[in-house]
C-alpha cells in the first residue's frame, strides 16, 4: 500500500496523545493511592492535558488531508454499526472532549466528590473523567488498529498483533513524552514515568518484532491463478490495459525499491525502540535527554508507520504486475 | 431475490477494448457527471475507468495461449467494500444486487478501495469521490429504450458477444445457463466475497480428422490408382456425379 503522510501523522500523533493522557491519569491514580507524591494540578495535569489535546487535534487535522471531500467529513459518523473507521471518527472527538474537561477540571480546581471508598479514599470528578478518558483512549487504539486489522486479504495487517502494536507504540511514545514533560512540570514523577516508558517501549519492541517475524513467513493466499481463474503454473501478464498511470497503479504500492523497505525497517527498529531505550535508561531526570528520546522515538514511529503501510501487499496488485 | 451480473466468456473475448471505450463513453455522458480524463494526449494520461481489459500469456513458448481478461466490479453477493464505508455512500441494492456509490455522500476516504480485493474501485481524480461499475443502472431500466437495448453499454458493444447480462439467481436466465453449461467460475473464491460476475473458461476446440475425410471414397486419384491404369478418356465416378 502507498503510505499516505496524512495517515502516518494521524495515527502517530493521536497515539502519542492517547499515551500522554494515559500517563497523566496513571500518575493521578498512583498519587491517589499515595504511591507517588502528588504533582501540581495546574502545571502537570492541566498543561499536560493541553499537550495531549494538541496532539489529538493535530492528528485530526492531518486526517482531513487524506480525504477527497473533507467538507463532507461529518458524514463519516453514520455507519458506526459496521465500519471501524466510522467508530474511530466518533471516539476521537469524544476523547478530545473528555481530555479537555479533565484538563479544565484540574485547571479550575473543580473537584466535587463523586464517591468515598470504604477505605476513606475520596474519588472526585477528575478521577471519574480520567476513567472515562482511559476507556475512550483504549477504545480509540482498538478502532484505529481494527481499521487495518479487519481487512482479511491484507494479511500483513489482519492479525491481533496490529491492535497490540498500535496500543503499545502509542503508549510508549505517550509515556516518553510524559516523562520529558514531567522533567519540567513535575520533576518528582519523572523517574516513575521514564520507567514506564522504558517498559512500554520494550514491550512494543517485542510485539512489533513478533509481527515482523509473522509477516516474513506469510504465504500469499491469492495468486495470479486464483485472480484470473486459470490453472497453470506459468502465467505472465502482458498488458494492464492502459499506458499511463491509474488509481490502481498509484494507491496500492509504495513505489520504492525493496532495498528502501529493508533499510526503513532497520531505521525504525533503531529509532523507535533501541535509541529511545538507551536514552530513557541513561536520562535520569534530565529533561533535554528525555525530550530527545521522545523526538527520536516519534520520528522512528513515523518510519514504523511508513513501513506498516509499505509492507502490506494488496491482492489487487496481482492484476497490475506488468505496467505496460 | 434478483442478482444482476455479467458473465464474461474468456473463450470468445478478443481483447478489442470495445467494452472499455463504450463504458467510458456511456458513463462520462450520464447524469452523474463526467468521468475524469486527464491529459489524454499528454505524456502521462490518467483518468477513471469502470472497466479494463488486461492481457495474460498462459504457458511457455511454443505452447502459449493469450488470454484477454476484462475486469470490472464483480457486484459481490457479500461485498467487503460495503460495510467498511463510514458514510454509507457505498451500498448494495436489495432489489437487484447492484453495488453502487452515492457520489454525493462519499468523502473520498478510499477505505472501500482497500477493502476490495479485486481493485475494482477507482477514485475519480477530478470529482475526488470513489467510482466504479454501476452495471449501467441508468440504462438497464430506461423504458424509453427498446427492450433489447436495456443492457449495460459494454454488453451492447462487444463485437464477439463475450459479455452476457442477466440475473444469476434466476436458473433459466441466459447467464445462469451459461455458468452451468460452461463451467462458469468466480474470481478469488478464497475470500468468500461470492462475486456475482462469473467468467467462462477457455475451451479447447478439438479437431477430429477421420480417415475418410482425408481420402474420398470416390477420389478420382484412387480411381486413377487402379491397375491396370484406366485410360484418360474413360469416365470416372466424378463425371457421373458432377451434373
Ligand atoms: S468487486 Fe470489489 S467493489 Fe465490486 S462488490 Fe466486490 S468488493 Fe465491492
Ligand atoms: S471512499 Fe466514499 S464510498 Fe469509499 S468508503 Fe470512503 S466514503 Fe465510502
Amino acid at each position: 500500500m502507498r503510505p499516505d503522510f496524512s495517515v502516518l501523522f494521524l495515527t502517530t500523533l493521536i497515539g502519542a496523545g492517547q499515551g500522554l493522557f494515559l500517563a497523566l491519569f496513571t500518575v493521578q491514580l498512583y498519587a491517589l493511592a499515595a504511591l507517588l507524591p502528588a504533582p501540581d494540578g495546574h502545571a502537570f495535569y492541566a498543561h499536560g492535558s493541553l499537550l495531549a489535546l494538541a496532539l489529538l487535534v493535530g492528528g485530526l487535522v492531518a486526517s482531513f488531508f487524506h480525504l477527497g471531500r473533507p467538507e463532507r467529513a461529518w458524514r463519516s459518523a453514520a455507519k458506526w454499526r459496521t465500519s471501524w473507521l466510522s467508530r474511530e471518527v466518533i471516539v476521537l472527538p469524544a476523547l478530545m472532549g473528555v481530555v479537555l474537561l479533565y484538563g479544565g477540571a484540574h485547571l479550575l480546581g473543580w473537584k466535587p466528590t463523586l464517591l468515598i471508598l470504604p477505605s476513606g479514599l475520596v474519588l472526585d470528578a477528575t478521577v471519574g473523567l480520567g476513567v472515562v478518558g482511559t476507556l475512550l483512549a483504549f477504545a480509540l487504539f482498538l478502532c484505529t488498529a481494527m481499521i487495518y486489522a479487519c481487512l482479511p486479504f491484507l494479511r500483513e495487517w489482519a492479525s491481533p498483533l496490529t491492535v497490540v502494536n498500535y496500543t503499545l507504540l502509542g503508549g510508549a511514545s505517550g509515556f516518553t513524552l510524559a516523562a520529558a514533560f514531567a522533567a519540567w512540570a513535575a520533576p518528582e514523577v519523572t523517574h516513575f514515568l521514564a520507567g514506564w516508558a522504558l517498559v512500554l517501549t520494550l514491550l512494543g519492541l517485542v510485539s512489533r518484532s513478533a509481527s515482523l517475524i509473522r509477516n516474513a513467513r506469510l504465504k500469499p493466499k491469492s495468486t495470479i491463478q486464483t485472480a484470473i481463474g486459470i490453472k497453470h503454473p506459468n502465467i505472465v501478464q502482458k498488458a494492464v490495459g492502459f499506458l499511463g498511470g491509474s488509481f490502481n497503479t498509484r494507491e496500492f504500492c509504495h513505489g520504492k525499491p525493496a532495498g528502501t523497505l529493508r533499510s526503513v525497517k532497520w531505521v525504525f527498529l533503531a529509532a523507535a525502540f533501541v535509541v529511545p531505550l538507551a536514552l530513557l535508561a541513561a536520562a535520569g531526570s534530565s529533561g533535554p535527554v528525555l525530550a530527545l528520546a521522545f523526538a527520536v522515538q516519534y520520528l522512528g514511529l513515523l518510519a514504523e508507520r511508513w513501513f506498516f503501510f509499505a509492507q502490506a501487499n494488496h491482492p489487487q496488485n496481482l492484476y497490475y504486475q506488468a505496467v505496460a | 431475490m434478483t442478482q444482476l451480473a455479467l458473465v464474461i466468456d474468456l473463450n470468445v473475448c478478443v481483447g478489442c477494448h470495445a467494452c472499455v471505450t463504450s463504458c467510458k463513453e456511456w458513463n462520462t455522458s450520464g447524469s452523474a457527471g463526467p468521468l475524469a480524463d486527464m491529459h489524454p494526449y499528454g505524456k502521462d494520461p490518467t483518468g477513471a475507468f469502470f472497466n479494463r481489459v488486461q492481457t495474460f500469456e498462459v504457458g511457455e513458448y511454443p505452447n502459449t495461449q493469450t488470454v484477454h481478461f476484462p475486469k470490472s466490479c464483480l457486484h459481490c453477493e457479500d461485498p467487503p467494500c460495503v460495510p467498511v464505508c463510514p458514510t454509507g455512500a457505498s451500498y448494495k441494492r436489495k432489489s437487484d444486487g447492484i453495488v453502487l456509490v452515492d457520489y454525493d455522500k462519499c468523502i473520498g476516504c478510499k477505505y472501500c478501495s482497500w477493502a476490495c480485493p479485486y481493485g475494482a474501485r477507482e477514485v475519480d481524480p477530478e470529482r475526488r469521490v470513489m467510482t466504479k461499475c454501476t452495471l449501467c443502472v441508468d440504462r438497464i431500466y430506461d423504458e424509453t429504450k427498446p427492450e433489447s437495448e436495456r443492457k449495460p453499454a459494454c454488453v451492447m458493444a462487444c463485437p464477439t458477444s463475450a459479455r452476457l447480462f442477466g440475473d444469476i439467481h434466476d436458473p433459466d436466465s441466459i447467464v445462469s445457463q451459461a455458468i452451468r453449461d460452461n463451467a462458469g467460475y468466480a474470481l478469488m473464491p478464497e475470500w468468500g466475497t461470492h462475486p456475482a460476475n462469473h467468467y467462462l473458461p477457455r475451451r479447447r476446440t478439438p479437431m477430429h480428422i477421420h480417415e475418410d475425410e482425408l481420402t474420398r471414397s470416390d477420389n478420382p486419384l484412387k480411381v486413377d490408382g487402379l491397375l491396370p491404369k484406366p485410360a484418360k478418356s474413360e469416365p470416372s465416378l466424378d463425371d457421373v456425379m458432377s451434373w
